[in-house]
């Protein structure tokens, strides 16, 4: 059954080997001019010892291959579950194979677990090795940014992709068995795949761990700032926004925290509170800061007037970040990868289950 | 030993409906069985669950002595070429042999190879590319090169021409001399099974209306025309499979073991088709209450 499965792949699998080498290459020629502009910048910043002001050149090369690889890394899960998950076993339910396949000198089951299992290691290979080549093309560029675990980046780097691949590779052929049509279960699973990454990022990922609480002062970072709310909607003053920042209702203003950079951590929120945890109100800061008041005046208070007000409420208020170390970035990748196989793994299972149902 | 197939009560259920339902029938060894029977009489779902595709809601089925589809050994016992002679579009004549190689572990590689070169066909050819009559014999080989000890062929003649069909089933019937595998065989076209089969199942609305020797049948089956005369004055010993009656004469084809002796009678022989149709049309069977099972006749 093995022969036979690598037999009856092989035609997929090249198509797939064919594309990864193509990846490769491109990778390969451009990625250690990368890595060498990158080292010489380092030495010589170094040198001049303004490696924290100067960008690092290295941002600016291959512009369009930077933005092309989390595409690639993110497309490539979703390839392999829609071209060697879908038709697995699609294909042989569609065009009437599996009576053949059934009645050879195999079980059903040995038959469906060879399959899922060599076609599936494959898929994960895929997806893992995409991810690994783009990761070390694009080193240079993460100790540069030093956000592979920020929102955008996380799902694009490590092992979780290899997660992915099996995922994707499953529910295709979960997809496959359930339609019994290969173009359907092609295109329920590129909508599958797409809604469980969704809902992993947003709704899964975040409560993994309880984010570390760090209290900062109110001066630290960038500075804070305040949204102020009109007719119109709202003004920002030096106003770090983000999700977790209160919109203010009109005539009210709203104290913002700064920005805080966590080196290759990932940041929730930044908070401004007092003592006890609360945010201040407008009824608060209005007479505690009565330059607030000419926010909604044509000429609003200048900059300096408004960091003078921050400076006076920083006695009260302080920052409180609330974000994930960089040191969790690899637990949080095998968390990440973990689901997705656990998810592959039932699929495979429920696959089994609806075959032995359905079709005897 | 028992017979290749032995159902009893045999049932496949799909939700409400049954495919096939209380069938009962003992198949010899050694024998090429046809199975006939209209479309939707349960012919498909009698062959699937003899070769282990479908497993039984109620009843049961043994095959060779073992329960179909359990396990390797079992599925190494039958050969199957399904309806429509599925094979892989994308695969060529040799992939599927080497298919078989892997996937058997009797496989007789010389003797696909020696079937593929003598129906003529190229073995880098695509199965996809192949004419129905070309998919058929491919589909055959595999199943004979596994060396089955029996082979199930469901409607395998239904997509060929009557030139590809005459050698389809010249091939079977070598396979058959030189194997000596049992083969069982369903058909709606009762002409061509007259060719190959020594034996016959008729299966009509998922019952075993008929189960016998073919020249048993022939021999004991005759039919019968005359002035007409009251059914209800014929011999007891008869029985009416059909019958027609005009005005002035009656027409019977009758099951009877003894010598027609009034002669009034004109008595001609049956063929196999007449026998099969008139077993269909009429949905009546020849039961054992009396007295007269025909499987046992020989």
């Amino acid at each position: 059954m093995i022969r036979f499965t690598f037999m009856q792949s092989r035609a997929s699998v090249l198509v797939a080997a064919i594309g990864l080498g193509v990846v490769a290459i491109v990778l390969a020629i451009t990625g250690p001019h990368l890595a060498h502009v990158y080292d010489a910048f380092e030495r010589s910043c170094k040198a001049a010892g303004d490696c924290a002001t100067a960008p690092n050149p290295v941002l600016n090369l291959y512009k369009p291959l930077q933005s092309a690889l989390p595409f690639i890394v993110a497309i490539v899960p979703a390839l392999v579950g829609l071209f060697f998950g879908a038709p697995l076993i699609a294909r042989e339910l569609e065009t009437g194979t599996f009576r053949l396949a059934w009645t050879q000198s195999v079980t059903r089951k040995r038959w469906l677990a060879v399959k899922l299992g060599l076609v599936g290691i494959a898929a994960m290979a895929i997806g893992g090795l995409v991810t690994w080549m783009a990761d070390w093309w694009a080193s240079p560029l993460d100790a540069v940014n030093q956000d592979r675990f920020g929102f955008a980046n996380f799902s694009f780097h490590g092992i979780a992709p290899i997660g992915y691949a099996a995922f994707a590779f499953a529910l295709g052929a979960t997809a496959g068995v359930l339609l019994r049509r290969t173009v359907a279960a092609m295109a329920a699973t590129g909508a599958g795949f797409v809604a469980a990454r969704v809902a992993v990022t947003y709704w899964v990922r975040p409560y993994l761990a309880s984010p570390v609480r760090e209290s900062l002062p109110l001066s630290a970072g960038s500075g804070a700032g305040f949204l102020y709310g009109d007719a119109q909607g709202t003004t920002d003053f030096n106003a770090y926004i983000h999700s977790g920042v209160p919109t203010p209702g009109v005539g009210q203003v709203v104290l913002t925290a700064p920005q805080v950079n966590v080196p290759n951590g990932w940041v929730y929120s930044t908070t401004a509170v007092d003592k006890a945890g609360h945010a201040p109100t407008s009824h608060y800061l209005f007479p505690a800061c009565p330059v607030l008041k000419q926010l909604s005046r044509p000429q609003p208070p200048s900059s300096a007037q408004l960091q003078a007000c921050v400076t006076r409420l920083s006695s009260t208020f302080h920052t409180v970040l609330a974000y994930q170390p960089g040191s969790r970035f690899w637990p949080f990748q095998w968390a990440e990868m973990g689901i997705f196989i656990a998810a592959a793994l039932a699929l495979c299972g429920l696959t089994y289950w609806w075959l032995r149902r359905r079709y005897s | 030993m028992s017979g290749v197939i032995e159902a009893s009560g045999l049932g496949k259920q799909y939700g409400r409906k049954w495919a096939l339902r209380g069938c009962t029938l003992s198949i010899p060894a050694g024998r090429v069985v046809g199975l006939v029977g209209p479309n939707g009489a349960g012919k498909t779902t009698l062959l699937h669950l003899a070769v282990g595709l479908l497993a039984p809601s109620a009843g049961s089925i043994s095959v060779l002595d073992g329960k179909p589809g359990d396990g390797p050994d079992q599925l190494a016992k039958t050969g199957f070429v399904a309806q429509d002679t599925p094979t892989y579009v994308g695969l060529s004549i040799k992939k599927h042999l080497r298919m078989g190689a892997y996937l058997n572990p009797n496989w007789d590689g010389d003797l696909a190879k020696r079937r593929i070169d003598s129906l003529g066909l190229d073995p880098r050819q695509k199965a996809g590319s192949l004419s129905g009559g070309q998919r058929a014999q491919l589909a055959l080989t595999l199943a004979i090169a596994k060396r089955p000890e029996l082979l199930v062929l469901d409607e395998p003649l239904a997509s060929l021409d009557p030139l590809a069909r005459r050698e389809f089933l010249q091939d079977l019937m070598t396979i058959v001399a030189e194997h000596g595998v049992s083969v069982v065989l369903s058909s709606h076209l009762t002409a061509d099974l007259e060719r190959v089969c020594d034996y016959v199942v008729v299966l009509f609305s998922s019952q075993v209306q008929l189960s016998g020797d073919v020249n048993d049948l022939l021999g004991s089956h005759l039919r019968l025309s005359g002035v007409r005369r009251d059914p209800g004055s014929l011999p007891a010993d008869w029985v009416v499979v059909e019958e027609t009656h005009t005005d002035k004469q009656s027409t019977l084809l009758v099951y009877t073991d003894g010598a027609i002796l009034d002669p009034s009678w004109s008595v001609k022989p049956v063929t196999l088709d007449d026998l099969i149709l008139a077993y269909m049309s009429q949905g009546r069977s020849l039961r054992p209450n009396q007295g007269r099972e025909l499987g046992v006749l020989r």
